[in-house]
């Protein structure tokens, strides 16, 4: 039976790690290697790095950061952040990513999910879909722009029409819950598990070990991603799959 | 030196880091005198098996790895690149392989209840208690596969479970395959590559 992945999000600018790691034993907060390496010795099942800066210039960065992470980090990697074609794709893939997230560039062409995952395989396709709950229309609107500009999209809908294009994993932050520590949006999880068949990634709300265990527990979630609480300390990977092994959760 | 197999397959770089990891010196090549001349060939694999058959035919790499494998060369095929060394396979028809493992490779049965392809880390169990790659009991490797290899008992030196028991790390005395990425795979995965290369250097390949 596969395990439940627990994965840590970093943003990344200039090659650097932004916002600031704590850990201890770590003297440099902004290296990647040595967060990612920090991470791998925790038990991390995966990394995710977004560029924040995402311009040309930052990209080539990029891949130079995602060149030197698999050369010691030996855990699946994906990247996102302002990939916005299949050229972008081969770049990040070649330099030694497994799975490339798309995000506004997907919404804005769509085809591009077909593209990349018809050139790469599904597998490497990671589509992110960023959104909250519109109490008007009573539905999950999908935002993008970094959450900045709303879309006339249900998420539902975008997640099934996503998949149906190729994508090979959905990684969906509930911008409602991002940054309150109030748990994940369960009801929005269970909702994308009953719509689409490929693994879903839960973002957004991570506070507290009950949080990953309630929804590991209540929704058909593949995997859970944290930032804050993995990168100030708050909890470790190892706490949050000490707590889902004492739950019946399968953790590595 | 060990050779990886140069076909133009992707995913060849990410598996030489970690054998520079392990300081092992690997060599990407398709030259046949630089295969033959070789400690081990690796035979890496990433996307669909027809078309890798093809590009091992394009480079006339056929019959150069079925005679490597059956004088005894170490081999050691990782992902699509383990398939690749059985019979045949089903995959989008019915295709033949290098046919150095006894044994069909089938698609994963979707009715099962477990999604496929089958992506994250599963956990191994043992088959072959003397197995020199018994370090991997009970530890977690990461797969992505759509596709699973379907052999006799006597090649099986682990499986995991995904809906149908899958075959994880297979071998017939000097040919080797691994399903899951070594290479994605932490501490495990970087363990078995060292046993293979522990295997190669004591050119002991008898006990699966």
């Amino acid at each position: 039976m596969l395990a439940k992945r627990i994965i840590p999000c970093l943003d990344v600018a200039d090659g650097r790690v932004k916002k600031g790691v704590n850990f201890v034993n770590l003297t440099d907060i902004g290296d990647p290697v040595a967060i990612a390496a920090a991470y791998q010795e925790q038990g991390a099942d995966e990394l995710v790095f977004l560029d924040i800066a995402a311009t040309n210039e930052h990209r080539e960065t990029m891949a130079e950061m995602v060149e030197q992470v698999s050369a010691q980090v030996f855990m699946p990697l994906t990247i996102g952040g302002g990939i916005t074609s299949v050229a972008d794709m081969q770049r990040i893939l070649r330099a030694g990513a497994d799975k490339t997230a798309i995000n506004s560039a997907a919404v804005a062409d769509p085809q591009l999910i077909k593209a990349g995952a018809e050139k790469f395989g599904n597998q490497c396709i990671v589509v992110a879909i960023d959104t909250a709950w519109d109490e008007q229309v009573q539905q999950y609107r999908v935002y993008t722009h970094g959450g900045r500009q709303a879309t006339e999209l249900d998420a539902i809908e975008w997640a099934r029409q996503a998949v149906a294009l190729g994508a090979g994993e959905l990684l969906v932050t509930s911008m409602d819950r991002d940054g309150t520590k109030a748990g994940f949006d369960q009801r929005l999880y269970q909702q994308l598990g009953a719509a689409v068949n490929v693994p879903i990634i839960a973002s957004g709300g991570a506070g507290k070990l009950q949080d990953f265990v309630d929804v590991f527990a209540d929704t058909p979630v593949d995997g859970a991603l944290a930032a804050s609480v993995f990168h100030f300390g708050e909890l470790t990977i190892a706490d949050v799959k000490g707590a889902l092994t004492a739950e019946g959760v399968a953790v590595r | 030196m060990f050779a990886i197999v140069d076909y133009d397959t992707g995913n060849t770089r990410n598996l030489k880091k970690a054998f520079d990891y392990l300081q092992v010196p690997t060599e990407l090549t398709a030259d046949p005198a630089k295969l033959a001349a070789a400690e081990a060939v690796i035979l890496p694999g990433v996307g669909a098996f027809a078309a890798a058959m093809d590009a091992l035919r394009e480079r006339q790499l056929v019959s150069v790895l079925q005679q490597l494998g059956r004088d005894g060369k170490p081999m050691l095929g990782i992902c699509l690149g383990m398939q690749l060394l059985f019979e045949s396979s089903a995959e989008y028809g019915e295709h033949q392989g290098l046919g150095l493992l006894e044994g069909n490779v089938a698609p994963l049965p979707t009715d099962l209840g477990v999604k496929v392809p089958q992506m994250g880390w599963n956990q191994n169990a043992l088959r072959q208690s003397t197995s020199q790659f018994a370090s991997i009991d009970q530890g977690y490797t990461y797969f992505v596969h759509s596709y699973y290899a379907v052999c006799p008992a006597e090649e099986l030196v682990a499986t995991v479970d995904h809906g149908v028991t899958v075959p994880s790390i297979v071998q017939r005395q000097n040919v080797i395959g691994m399903q899951f990425h070594p290479e994605k795979s932490g501490q495990v995965g970087l363990q078995q590559l060292a046993t293979f290369k522990d295997m190669v250097n004591a050119n002991d390949f008898s006990s699966n």
